[in-house]
């Protein structure tokens, strides 16, 4: 186990590029899944105080 | 000015086709979600656990199976995105501008990932973290292609005036794609020529083309599952702007609004 943790020397170089692979992926899903919840609640609520239904008909 | 009804109805009527892109794209986005981190952490366990170390490199070698996809991706995302500026400009189709949007900052994480991966294994095989040569610079220059892009589209106040510009500029860009792949060729370089996307066989052993390219699968879905989610994040944006002017006109002028 701490033969595959040492890399064979190169732990340094190895494990700091899949945290960075894996962590910046992580993060931009992360704030990419918070705008999208934002836009949508904010949808929501324009469409729900929103105007009067512009394709007519009712009213 | 969009104060009276004409224009209004016009632009919220060009969402009915962003319409079935968000009932399509949302049935789909999980399943490329789910698919994202499935193969890429079945790619990347492989890589770092179980691939064969290189008898030159050593374990550095397993740098490459997060360096070499996201060099994919960050070339493949710029391609689409040229593609998707190049249909936005011709045809004006406003899905292809979202599109084009939602691929810069996607591409531009993989750019990164790419060069800092490059730097990490720069340092212990060439003794270095960074060269200014053809190759390195090349894909500087994409994730500055990338990052202009997004200054640009985000410069503007309304996202439909930023198309045209936003597209040009991923146009002229796309020069430089063919530089980045013919670079290691042209010009004399530290990083080692292409091995796998070559037109004749790859010359990687297939203990180390497997994992590669299970991990380029992964990176893949990975990039289509975030570009799908801020595409669909991008619709409904625009959606409670055409709203939010909706509401603003009617306010000014009630007695316009259709009854």
């Amino acid at each position: 186990m701490s033969e595959f943790l040492a890399m064979g020397g190169y732990a340094a170089f190895v494990w700091p590029s899949y945290a960075v692979a894996v962590g910046a992926l992580l993060v931009l899903a992360a704030v990419s899944l918070r705008q999208w919840r934002a836009a949508k609640a904010e949808v929501a609520r324009l469409e729900l105080l929103g105007p009067r239904r512009r394709a007519g008909g009712g009213a | 000015m969009d104060g009276n009804a004409a224009p209004r109805g016009r632009s919220l009527h060009r969402f009915a086709n962003p319409g079935r892109f968000m009932r399509l794209s949302g049935v789909v986005l999980p399943w490329v979600a789910a698919l994202a981190v499935g193969v890429s952490a079945l790619g990347l366990v492989w890589g770092l656990g179980f691939a064969p170390p290189d008898w030159q490199q050593g374990d550095t070698v397993r740098i490459m199976y997060v360096h070499v996809p996201a060099a994919w991706m960050a070339m493949g995302g710029y391609l689409g995105l040229a593609v998707a500026s190049f249909v936005s400009l011709v045809w004006r189709h406003p899905l292809a501008d979202i599109a084009a949007t939602a691929i810069a900052p996607v591409g531009a994480v993989f750019t990164a990932i790419c060069l800092i991966t490059g730097s990490l294994w720069g340092k212990p095989m060439w003794g270095t973290w960074w060269v200014w040569d053809a190759r390195l610079t090349s894909v500087l220059v994409l994730f500055f292609l990338y990052l202009g892009h997004m200054a640009l589209t985000s410069a503007f106040d309304e996202p439909e005036r930023a198309a045209r510009p936003a597209a040009i500029l991923a146009l002229i860009g796309a020069v430089n794609l063919p530089v980045i792949k013919f670079s290691v060729d042209w010009w004399n370089t530290l990083h080692q020529p292409a091995s796998v996307t070559r037109f004749d066989a790859p010359a990687v052993h297939v203990d180390i083309l497997w994992p590669l390219l299970i991990a380029g699968l992964g990176f893949l879905f990975a990039f289509a599952a975030i570009v799908l989610l801020r595409m669909r994040t991008a619709i409904l944006q625009r959606r409670a702007r055409a709203l939010m002017l909706a509401r603003a006109a009617e306010a000014r002028a009630p007695e316009a609004v259709p009854a």
